[in-house]
């Protein structure tokens, strides 16, 4: 049954973006570690940790790809489910420092001593262990979005009303996460962290790594969600994207379809925010800013809607615009971004890998060879998957 | 109407009102088992209002609806009511248009329809065959790989009958299943709908007066939300209240 659908998801396409992904883990820790600073291919650590960004965003995009881009479900709150992930991996990371810590409290984080707390929160125990606090990056996410996606799913709650109400989510979180009170540091967040499963953060050995396990994990994330939208549910979650009552005249139970979507999407999204935090260095309320949850639906967008590559390419192309604007000409970056998104609109609604196979499909139709749509799938990879090659990028700073 | 027993749909005094007015009023119809019922009354009538009331879409102010001589349908939602057993086919033909021909009729083919069971399926031999047979039926085998998108309206109505098929309801609500379609394509629905019948009960919704008499079924004419007549074509034709109020002249 599981290598069927293990089987069915493996299409080339598939294939193509993992097999990309799988190398890029591997070469570039590889480009950083063993080719000398100054030699032709060094990849500095700062581009490693900043690419390492990029996968986790694309992780993230491709998680929001699947609600919106498959099930029509237009989360504007999909920062919220990554920003708790990325919550989870900061509480770790946290409770490593120890005594190291300014005040040397070898349990209390520096902001609870700061505040006076006398013991750790109840919800913090437990975060002192790596696979504790794992499953919390999955847990906390998943449990979040099943509550909220039982009640509004089940009360019908569609399109732009859906859509308003998880952005009041992320907004409400922001504002609880902002509170001392909560005992996740406030407006400061979590950060000066030391270790990671006993590996300094800082040392390039740990970045490296970090790297590959990002990448590695935007893999598996390509391979689940190809054997999502290539099962039969896949084909419902499409149907429900388009006349979600039909589907519910056929017998499915639509709002069931969507609760699996949302959630199996949020889990994807906090494990983003997990390999995100280590990478930048600091995890704090504004992730909860819910013009980060609308950025990744432009990402999402710019990329592509309802395809794999699609997300993933807008990700890495937009942050990479973001990148160079913000260091260059950063009054303009916000007004770039909103005509990107408004050109995306009118002009490539089905973003980059629509103009693509549109390109390639005039082409091949052309030639009159209306075989398997390779070319255009390679091409797209190839133009997403590249970010090794900008090294002679400026500067950009790595924690924004 | 005294029993619910031995009926297959069985609606007694069904009233719905939307805003004050009065969609659906004091209706009642039986269908048995394995019958055919045709349903024709001018716009407005609350045909669609019945089918929506009947598939869970609306809830009655007002009334029994039973299917199966004993299943409340006022108390399920429409998944509940499709896995009951009843296929609904609608005035506009809504086929999943992204879809291919194929993939329109496996989401449709009688299967467990839980997030896991869809997650992990895997058609087997018989589900193919069934497809495939259901697609010769439709006359739509040749465009299987195809997007639903691009059938003609006709074969798009068709595909939905095939869809509906391979639900394998106990009883199928088809509305309007004709319009758009040429006089052949018509003759075949007509003749396709007879031999279902003769398995299933059949509620069909039409205005297509030589379809209807094809059909050779039962006829109830609805009026502003309650039976007007009923019985043979030619009784319901000739009856003067129809003639008034449906048939003009």
């Amino acid at each position: 049954m599981l290598t069927q659908a293990l089987f069915r998801a493996l299409d080339k396409k598939a294939i193509w973006v993992i097999g990309i992904f799988l190398a890029v883990a591997a070469l570039v820790p590889m480009a950083n570690l063993l080719i000398p600073p100054g030699q032709f291919g060094h990849v500095p650590t700062y581009l490693v940790s900043l690419m390492g960004k990029y996968l986790a965003y694309a992780i993230l995009a491709l998680a929001l790809d699947l609600v919106w881009g498959y099930c029509g479900i237009l989360s504007l709150g999909h920062g919220a489910f990554f920003a708790l992930g990325g919550y989870a991996m900061g509480m770790y990371l946290m409770r490593q420092i120890g005594s190291r810590g300014v005040y040397g409290n070898p349990v209390l984080p520096d902001f609870m001593v700061f505040l006076n707390w006398k013991e750790l929160p109840w919800y913090w125990l437990g975060f002192d262990n790596f696979w504790f606090a794992m499953a919390m990056v999955v847990f906390v996410p998943g449990l979040l979005a099943f509550i909220f996606g039982f009640f509004a799913f089940r009360s019908r709650v569609t399109g732009v009303y859906l859509s308003i109400i998880t952005q009041a989510m992320t907004f409400a979180l922001l504002l609880a996460f902002f509170r001392n009170d909560m005992g996740f540091g406030g407006n400061n967040g979590l950060t000066d962290f030391k270790d990671i499963l006993g590996a300094p953060v800082q040392a390039p050995g740990t970045r490296a790594a970090l790297f590959a396990a990002t990448a590695i994990a935007l893999a598996l994330s390509v391979l689940v969600c190809s054997m999502i939208v290539n099962s039969k549910l896949g084909k419902v979650m499409v149907a429900v994207r388009d006349a979600e009552s039909r589907t519910r005249f056929l017998g499915y139970r639509v709002e069931y379809v969507k609760l699996f979507a949302f959630t199996v999407s949020a889990i994807m999204a906090g494990i983003a925010g997990a390999l995100y935090v280590p990478q930048i260095g600091i995890i704090n309320p504004g992730e909860f800013e819910p013009g980060n949850s609308i950025e990744v639906v432009i990402w999402t967008a710019v990329g592509g809607r309802g395809t794999l590559i699609g997300p993933i390419i807008g990700a890495i192309v937009v942050n990479l615009g973001k990148s160079w604007f913000t260091t260059t000409l950063p009054e303009f970056w916000l007004f770039a971004l909103g005509a990107l998104f408004i050109f995306t609109t009118l002009f490539l609604p089905k973003g980059i890998v629509g103009l693509w196979t549109q390109f390639f499909g005039a082409r091949r139709a052309k030639a009159e060879q209306p075989t398997a749509p390779t070319p255009a799938q390679s091409a797209d990879i190839e133009r997403g998957e590249d970010p090794d090659s900008f090294g002679d990028n400026p500067q950009p700073k790595p924690a924004e | 109407m005294s029993t619910a027993s031995d009926t297959m749909l069985y609606l007694d005094g069904v009233s719905v009102a939307f805003d004050g007015f009065k969609a659906i009023n004091n209706l009642s119809i039986i269908v048995k088992p394995a019958e055919m019922l045709a349903i024709i009354g001018p716009n407005g009538a609350g045909k669609t209002t019945m089918m929506d009331i009947i598939t869970g879409k609306t809830s009655p102010d007002a009334g029994q609806v039973l299917f199966d001589g004993r299943t409340d349908l006022t108390k399920l939602d429409e998944a509940a009511i499709a896995n009951l057993g009843i296929g609904r086919k609608f005035q506009k033909p809504t086929v999943f248009e992204s879809h291919t021909v194929w993939d329109n009729l496996e989401m449709a083919l009688k299967k467990p329809r839980g997030i896991f069971a869809a997650l992990f399926y895997t058609a087997s031999d018989a589900d193919v065959a069934r497809i495939t047979e259901i697609l010769e039926t439709v006359r739509l085998y040749a465009r299987k790989d195809e997007l639903a998108a691009n059938l003609s309206h006709g074969q798009k109505q068709w595909l939905e009958i095939g869809m509906l098929l391979a639900q394998d309801p106990k009883l199928l609500l088809v509305d309007e299943p004709v319009a758009g379609m040429t006089d052949s394509e018509t003759e075949e629905t007509a003749k396709l709908l007879r031999e279902i019948a003769t398995t299933r009960s059949v509620v069909v919704v039409e205005h297509d007066m030589s379809f209807v008499r094809d059909l050779g079924s039962r006829v109830i004419c609805l009026a502003e939300g309650s039976v007007l007549a009923e019985g043979t074509l030619d009784q319901v034709s000739a009856n003067p209240v129809v003639i008034e109020r449906y048939l003009g002249r």
